[in-house]
């Protein structure tokens, strides 16, 4: 991983998070990144990495519901804030509808840029439960995949709204059939 | 979509389901290289090179080596073993030793007990350079040069790495024929992979003397190989895992400098390394798509029939061999077998230049020259007045022919590809009278289901596959295969659950482990579904001849009626059902229990199967280069929409249809087209590897451009299936052939919007404005390069065709088993 620093040692401090609904305490370096806590300091390797400068999305996590570069946020400054990681997308063995659509229709290739990707779509979805193809196509254009051509991303996170709406309206959700691609 | 219908024969086989790997990611599960940390491992750091070329003087470890933490410094004495991935081209060190050739070239591997102590380790390592005389391009690559200053010290002169002359039938006699001769010059650009996750191994040395390494590799065979030559270790005592790959396409395929410092860094310490490159690092790492300067002179008649082909192509090879050689003929195998070509001429340079080494990226060397040929024939069927798919339809490559160059075609399905994208853009009524800034243009390809050759010379099987039968009724498949995403996991799974007639879930999968799998060469060449495929049928069909032999023992049942195919038995949602023309008897075992039946009669339930593709290839140097037991075809339409202010193109959709052979999984097939149309979109509008004085001009992923959600158009996506006679259930390839007929195509289309050519890749707006700009001024409206660098080629080696009237039968060997399932 990437630093600017300069010197090896800094000092440490000790932090608090709320992550995926549980309270850590770690004691750590103040340079280390978000993104190095969560995987070297908890554990938390399901977010990934691809620049660590800020420009693929990789590393996208939600902090209070709102998704954040974890390669550029500094722990101290996300103390006591709500943060969710891939791993807290599951809710105990349900998955999130946006995983189960991930999978049916084959927006996971290489899977690496799988996690950032779902964490940015629960956002959106998480304010905007039905958003157009346009809306979709903005809101993760700053999340890169090299396998897909984003297609079949976009139809699983549009399929996924659609079963999340459809089952807060009492429905059965759709049926991945049903769902056509959609054009700009 | 126009998928095919379901085909009933099938009950796993053509199903949508999803990927056996899938869930794992979406939870974010999978582990990946990085992901790995063993206890007490320490972190490891390149130095690269600041220069270049130059040589090394001298290099003063001391102030990094007092840096508390610091555990271990290696240079390239402590590995003084050349390698490479090809035999002919064995020409890195894992350290340079006295010489660097471009910059990042590295030098200097750090261990430390973390990274940040690693890195400024590395920042204090002092290297002295004496700069000796630079290359960075064909031109330059091509000049005379100094003995002392030559980039490597073999080659045939100069800095030329590799020089190919090679005449295909009478090429003169073919161009005297011709009522018409077409001359013009191409350039593709090079790109890097982008693979989303970096390069990055760990490796652990034990006590009892014995190497692991995982890594993030497309071939952990060849890197096998290549650790204990490097090493000078028994390949016996070393163990590579390949990680599930984030991203490959071609990038992760050569053995790499971190992944050799790794080891030898863990052997010095005695604790396990972790060196992950950065994404700086990964541009100059690179192995990326050549940059390719290419001529190609075609002889028509006024039908537009072809008469002679000369294809020239000059590739920029960067500082090392990597795959290059095989590059460089790659440039010119391909041509022949999507049209009839009578008589060949194909000519190819590699140069060294100092800027990071090239290598194989998805198509490997065939996109260049795909786009060449493929503009070079609208060029031809707009001056000859024929409608550009009708006119590819009229010269299109028989089935069950032969090449020129000696490629045995077998199913081809292009013409039905060409129909397909036709139709579904409307392409014979748009193209030509869209209005101005608006246009239509169509391409072909073809690309290998694996190449027939291994990379270094040996008779054994190429891949191989162990099933292993538990009593509980799961079955293990092993495979030395590695899935980069493409689904091979998920194509092996399906495939034994297919003949086995159970879930693909139930199939569990031990892969890319060199110590506990068989033999799998790796995921190049789009070779694995079709060659694991094929060991996978074997292997199954065995253990369950061996479930029928119980079963049919225990159901008592006759013999002579199994035998003379009357009665059968058929494996199929987790039963083994007896059937009279085809009708269930309602006799019947599951699966489970013919596993205990059958174990109890055979002991342990265990089979190997295995494939060596069939001896291809015509009687001449190179020729390895090019067969494979079935070619992809696939044919794009592409609808553009041309700025005429800012000379800005927009693709506005995409129809493509590839020739897969069978769908063994349609949704994971068409991602990978959708997939290789991005590719191609991202190589034509905005990625290239570009360097100032040998430094990349942007090596991050901000400054390197790549299309997000925003740039991607709809695409129409078409499964033609063929059903290929040798493949496995029919299948062909279908992660690397999709790319190929996108840029031409968009070319085509941008021609047709505007009425310029474009012949040289990224197209940048810059380039359309210059185009539209030659056009206002009443010249030729073309942006591409001027000249061709004038090369002594050297004598040609003449090859005879072989006849097309041959028949079929003498030399396909059909491997379709009539009432089998493949």
């Amino acid at each position: 991983m990437k630093h600017s620093a300069s010197q090896a040692a800094l000092a440490s401090e000790r932090l608090h998070f709320r992550i995926n609904g549980e309270s850590h305490e770690i004691v750590a370096p103040v340079n280390k990144t978000l993104l190095e806590i969560l995987r070297e300091d908890l554990g938390l390797a399901g977010t990934k990495h691809g620049c660590e400068l800020g420009e693929c999305g990789t590393c996208t996590v939600l902090i209070d519901g709102e998704p954040m570069l974890s390669c550029l946020v500094l722990p101290i400054e996300v103390q006591g804030h709500e943060i969710l990681t891939v791993e807290g997308l599951a809710k105990g063995d349900q998955p999130h509808e946006l995983q189960v659509a991930f999978v049916e229709l084959g927006a996971a290739q290489c899977g690496y840029c799988t996690p950032g990707m779902m964490m940015s779509a629960k956002a959106l979805l998480d304010s905007n439960p039905q958003p157009s193809t346009r809306e979709i196509k903005e809101y993760l254009a700053g999340n890169l995949c090299r396998c897909t051509g984003y297609l079949q991303i976009l139809e699983a996170v549009d399929a996924a709204a659609k079963r999340l709406h459809s089952s807060r309206q009492g429905g059965n959700g759709a049926n991945s059939e049903t769902f056509r691609r959609g054009e700009p | 979509m126009s998928y095919r219908e379901n085909d009933t024969n099938y009950s796993v086989i053509g199903q949508s389901l999803p990927r056996v790997d899938g869930m794992r990611k979406a939870a974010g599960q999978t582990i990946y290289a990085d992901d790995i940390t063993l206890p007490r491992m320490l972190y490891g750091k390149l130095l690269g090179s600041r220069r270049p070329h130059a040589r090394i003087l001298s290099i003063d470890t001391s102030k990094a080596k007092a840096i508390p933490g610091v555990k271990a410094i290696i240079t390239g004495e402590d590995l003084p073993v050349k390698y490479g991935i090809l035999p002919v081209s064995e020409d890195e060190y894992p350290l340079e030793i006295d010489r660097v050739r471009f910059v990042g070239d590295p030098i200097v591997a750090v261990a430390a007990v973390d990274e940040m102590t690693a890195e400024e380790a590395v920042r204090l390592i002092e290297v002295e350079y004496e700069d000796l005389p630079t290359s960075f391009g064909i031109e330059e690559g091509l000049a005379a040069v100094e003995e002392t200053s030559r980039i490597h010290d073999y080659g045939p002169h100069d800095n030329v790495h590799k020089q190919i002359n090679l005449e295909f039938g009478d090429v003169d006699s073919g161009f005297e024929a011709a009522d018409q001769v077409f001359d013009n010059t191409y350039f593709y650009s090079g790109n890097n992979h982008l693979a989303l996750e970096q390069h990055s191994a760990v490796a652990q040395y034990g006590a009892d003397s014995r190497l692991t390494l995982w890594s993030s590799t497309q071939t952990p065979h060849y890197v096998h190989k290549a650790l204990a030559s490097v090493l000078k270790m028994p390949a016996a005592r070393i163990r590579v895992i390949a990680t599930p790959v984030g991203g490959g396409f071609g990038g992760k395929s050569d053995p790499f400098p971190h992944e050799f410092c790794a080891a030898k860094l863990s052997m010095v310490t005695g604790c396990p390394v972790k060196i992950t490159l950065t994404r700086e690092e990964v541009f100059y790492a690179h192995r990326g798509r050549h940059p390719v300067l290419m001529n190609v002179k075609l002889g028509v008649k006024n039908d537009g029939s072809i008469t002679a082909l000369d294809f020239q192509s000059f590739v920029d090879g960067g500082a090392y061999g990597s795959y290059g050689v095989a590059s460089t003929y790659y440039t010119g195998a391909l041509q022949t077998v999507t049209y009839k070509i009578p008589a060949y001429r194909f000519r190819g340079v590699r140069v060294f230049t100092n800027k990071p080494p090239c290598g194989p990226k998805r198509g490997h060397g065939t996109p260049q020259p795909r786009y060449a040929l493929e503009i070079h024939l609208d060029r031809v069927a707009n001056a000859l007045g024929i409608d550009p798919a009708a006119y590819r339809k009229s010269i299109l490559v028989d089935e069950y022919s032969m090449t020129v160059n000696h490629m045995r075609v077998t199913s081809c399905g292009l013409g039905e590809c060409i129909d397909k994208v036709s139709q579904g853009s409307n392409f014979n009524s748009l193209h030509g009278v869209l209005p101005p800034g608006k246009g239509i243009g169509l391409a072909c390809g073809s690309y290998l289901s694996g190449a027939g050759l291994p990379i270094y010379w040996n008779k054994m099987p190429h891949t191989s596959v162990d099933l292993k039968i538990d009593r509980g009724g799961g079955v293990t498949a092993k495979c030395m295969q590695i899935d980069i995403g493409q689904g091979s996991d998920s194509v092996l799974a399906m495939t034994v659950a297919e003949i086995l007639g159970i879930h693909p879930t139930d199939v569990n999968l031990v892969c890319a482990d060199t110590d506990t799998t068989p033999i799998d060469l790796g995921a190049y060449s789009s070779r694995v579904t079709f060659m694991m495929g094929n060991a996978a049928i074997e292997a199954a069909e065995k253990l369950q001849k061996k479930l029928f032999a119980a079963v049919e023992e225990e159901l008592r049942l006759s013999k002579e009626a199994l035998s003379n195919g009357t009665e059968r038995l058929r494996s199929a949602a987790g039963q083994i059902v007896h059937e009279v023309g085809g009708v269930p008897t309602g006799k019947s075992t599951s699966f489970r229990k013919a596993v205990e039946l059958a174990e109890a009669k055979f002991g342990q339930l265990s089979s190997t199967g295995s494939f060596t593709p069939q001896k291809l290839g015509g009687p001449y140097k190179g020729s390895g280069v090019g067969p494979t037991p079935a070619y992809s075809y696939s044919a794009a339409v592409a609808r553009v929409r041309v700025d005429l202010e800012t000379g800005i193109v927009t693709p506005e959709k995409v129809w493509i249809a590839h020739d897969i052979g069978r769908a063994i999984n349609p949704t994971l097939a068409r991602g990978q087209i959708e997939g290789s149309v991005y590719m191609a979109l991202g190589e034509i509008f905005m990625e290239e590897q570009a360097f100032r004085k040998g430094q990349h001009q942007f090596p991050s992923m901000l400054d390197y451009k790549t299309p997000t959600f925003l740039e991607m158009p709809p695409v129409e996506s078409y499964l033609i299936e063929t059903n290929d006679a040798e493949g496995p259930f029919g299948a062909k390839e279908v992660g690397q052939g999709a790319l190929l007929p996108i840029p031409p195509a968009i070319a085509n289309a941008i021609y047709d919007a505007i009425g310029a050519r474009i012949d040289e890749l990224p197209i940048t707006p810059e380039k359309v404005l210059a185009a539209l700009a030659l056009q206002e001024k009443g010249r030729l409206a073309q942006v591409g390069p001027s000249k061709l660098p004038d090369y002594q080629w050297p004598g040609p080696i003449r090859i005879d065709p072989v006849w097309y009237d041959q028949p079929p039968e003498q030399w396909v060997e059909t491997r379709r088993r009539e009432g089998s399932k493949c």
